[in-house]
């Protein structure tokens, strides 16, 4: 390293590459350069999905409605599961809107580094975007579910509590749980091929385990903030509490329990995936 | 040495697989059985080994060299012998494993054109996204789109997507994205051989030109020709290791004595036959043909490379044609030191053979006779190109250096020309001086 001194390569943008062990710490200054190419990853994605398909922006509303009635149906009608207070449609809506970003971004990310093969072994950039910009891409989606949310709201005229201000920052929340999982499993993807084809079963999984299809309450009370283990049960409640009002018992322990899982979750993903990432090139 | 003007230093740069790590990838179930199996291996007191010194294998191994501003450095070598990792290496794709790099100044690095290409997008839409990929800027792209799309030649269908575009209008619009790549380091990996001749032209072009701007450019190519017009300089890599590291020409002699036999040898074969090969292009799922030896020959049969004006050369190619093939193009020319290319014929040029050449699997001989009394003094490089219908190419070039020597009355006093043909002259009174 010494047989370099500064003044041989005087200027500024010096850059060394050499093997890197041990920890290594996310280059900030280096994504924000590459900010643009963020920007046209998520962009190529959304242009393809609705270019793709035939009724295009459709789609977004009917998926999410069609099931949102059938949760209603089974759970609500047939089950008779407790949805406190609210139409039970609303109650699963709700939910569903943030859990269909997790959904996605879990099914289009894992495979994000088998689906651009040539962005990680035939050029440089950022390879934290290539499992990212499918995260962001889903936002879309996630905002025409919005609108629609805000209407089926209008149509039960239900006034969102003042607290709904703080919807943005469960959003966030929904986003960066999105990311902390998926960098574990498109990182684990590149060398385990066969983790992509666990999604659907993992999904479903996670599905149930998630307050989306029924509330909160079906669990007893002085339990029900372990649950939170489950961040995506954090985000659920947390839009739930931000939108209907709906306090399913300790919301914060909960929403606490949940962000501490995804702390972890995401430093060890970004740490997980810094450490394999240098071998990308050469496995996939 | 001045360290002025350094941009690009390798120190030790080594780059070591370990065998089966570069198998595509592991099944999750594989490690499931892995570790079921595991306490019985433990049992039995087998030990997992770890990777082992043998079990690695050196794609690079201790390469050192700098690179100065606006130096053109060629890599040469053969399959395999770690180009390609270098430059990857250099592009920050994959991590050295030992040694390291020092770069100043923003990278760009082309080792296929069109990454991050979508069918589904328009021209428009790629040109973009592929310029994001390459590492420009938006508003670059936007202050240069118009050029971009005036080099590529594809105005008119810039809302198409490309799915629609022929595969050279997209390869086309893939390399005019790359050309204007503006980085202060730029890395080449054989993207010139693509499109056809006219665009490889093109491409070569601008390549001059990008060098004439004083850019830093690290080009590898089986090139040859390429490489010694372009470059001032080149590094041989053999096995991982840096051979020589020197002129361009030079350098290409050198790979080409290593591939076996000098550029002075008159029949060409196996693997210097290889070496020569410069692009080959098999569509379809198999070759229809290969070529096994190209020799030149004097009047008498012999080979040679050395020929005077006032007797006949003949260039001898054996082939291979392994499926039937519906036409055959053969096709030899002979260029300078500046790819200028001097003669060119084909087989298909006479038109008394009715009809294309169409072969049944065999071995044939194919031979054209350069004439006596057609060159002055001149050296000239011989190139020679298969080519069949469904566009399966194979183009080798500088095969042999042949040499010509001027064997006429005339005289040489007023400068050579490479062309000295025996045309017939006439002189006749026009007017009698009174």
């Amino acid at each position: 390293m010494s047989a370099i001194t500064d003044s041989a390569f005087g200027g500024e943008r010096v850059t060394v590459l050499r093997a890197r062990r041990g920890w290594a710490a996310l280059d900030l200054r280096e994504l924000w350069e590459y900010r643009e190419l963020l920007y046209f990853l998520v962009w190529r994605d959304v242009k393809i999905r609705y270019k793709q398909t035939a009724i295009g922006a459709a789609w977004v509303l009917v998926q999410p409605l069609l099931q949102a009635a059938v949760f209603t149906v089974v759970f609500g009608k047939f089950g008779h599961l407790p949805a406190g207070g609210v139409p039970y449609s609303v109650l699963t809506f709700t939910a569903l809107i943030p859990w269909l970003l997790f959904v996605n971004a879990l099914t289009s990310s894992t495979r994000s580094f088998v689906d651009n093969q040539p962005l990680v072994t035939k050029v440089y950039i950022p390879r934290i975007f290539i499992p990212v910009a499918p995260v962001l891409s889903g936002l879309v989606d996630f905002v025409i579910g919005l609108v629609v949310l805000a209407g089926i709201l209008a149509w039960y005229g239900i006034v969102p509590p003042l607290h709904v201000f703080l919807l943005p920052f469960f959003i966030l929340f929904a986003i960066v749980t999105s990311i902390a999982v998926t960098l574990w499993l498109s990182a684990l993807n590149v060398r385990y091929r066969d983790v992509q084809y666990t999604i659907p079963f993992l999904s479903q999984a996670w599905f149930f385990a998630t307050p989306v299809a029924y509330s909160a309450l079906v669990f007893p009370a002085h339990l029900r903030m372990y649950i939170g283990v489950n961040p995506m049960a954090g985000v659920v409640q947390g839009f739930r509490w931000a939108i209907i009002g709906q306090q399913a018992g300790q919301v914060g322990h909960l929403m606490l329990l949940s962000f501490g899982v995804v702390l972890v979750l995401l430093v060890g993903g970004l740490e997980y995936f810094r450490r394999v990432e240098r071998s990308f090139a050469d496995v996939v | 040495m001045s360290s002025e003007g350094l941009v690009l230093r390798v120190e030790g740069l080594s780059k070591s697989y370990r065998i089966g790590e570069r198998e595509p990838y592991k099944a999750l179930r594989d490690v499931f059985t892995d570790a079921l199996s595991a306490p019985v291996r433990i049992a039995r007191g087998i030990r997992r080994t770890k990777a082992e010194p043998t079990d690695r294998i050196w794609a690079l191994s201790g390469v050192s060299f700098d690179v100065h501003q606006g130096e053109v450095l060629g890599l040469i070598g053969r399959n395999g012998a770690g180009k390609s990792t270098l430059l990857k290496i250099l592009s920050r794709i994959t991590e050295p494993s030992e040694g390291q790099v020092t770069l100043r100044g923003r990278v760009g690095s082309l080792l296929e054109v069109g990454t991050g290409f979508h069918p589904e997008l328009t021209g428009r839409e790629n040109v973009f996204l592929n310029g994001t990929i390459l590492g420009m800027r938006r508003a670059e792209i936007v202050r240069r789109f118009d050029e971009i799309v005036e080099f590529a030649g594809v105005e008119r269908f810039l809302d198409t997507p490309v799915k629609r575009y022929s595969s050279g209008m997209q390869v086309r619009l893939a390399f005019a994205v790359a050309a204007h790549l503006e980085p202060e380091i730029l890395l080449v990996d054989e993207v010139l051989a693509v499109g056809d001749a006219e665009f490889q032209e093109k491409c070569l072009g601008k390549m001059r030109d990008v060098t004439r701007e004083g850019r830093t450019v690290v080009f590898v190519s089986h090139n040859l020709a390429a490489v010694r017009s372009l470059c001032s300089r080149a590094l041989l890599l053999e096995e991982g290791r840096l051979i020589l590291d020197g002129a361009a020409d030079d350098a290409v002699e050198r790979y080409l004595q290593r591939a076996g036999g000098a550029r002075d040898s008159a029949v060409v074969e196996g693997d210097a036959l290889d070496a020569r090969l410069i692009k080959s292009r098999i569509y379809g799922e198999s070759p229809l043909f290969r070529c096994n030896r190209i020799a030149t020959l004097d009047e008498g049969g012999t080979p040679s490379v050395s020929f005077r004006s006032d007797e006949d050369a003949t260039v001898a190619i054996d082939f291979t044609v392994l499926r039937t093939v519906a036409s055959l193009r053969l096709l030899v020319t002979l260029s300078d030191a500046n790819q200028s290319v001097v003669l060119r014929t084909e087989n298909i040029d006479d038109s008394e053979l009715d009809g294309p050449l169409r072969l049944d699997p065999g071995d044939y001989q194919s031979s054209v006779v350069l004439p006596r009394g057609l060159f002055g003094d001149a050296r000239l490089d011989l190139n020679v190109s298969l080519i069949s219908e469904v566009n399966q190419i194979l183009d080798y070039g500088a095969v042999a250096e042949l040499t010509f020597h001027f064997a006429g009355h005339g005289s040489n006093a007023r400068g050579n020309a490479y062309l000295r043909p025996k045309l017939s002259w006439q002189t006749d009174v026009a007017a009698p001086v009174a």
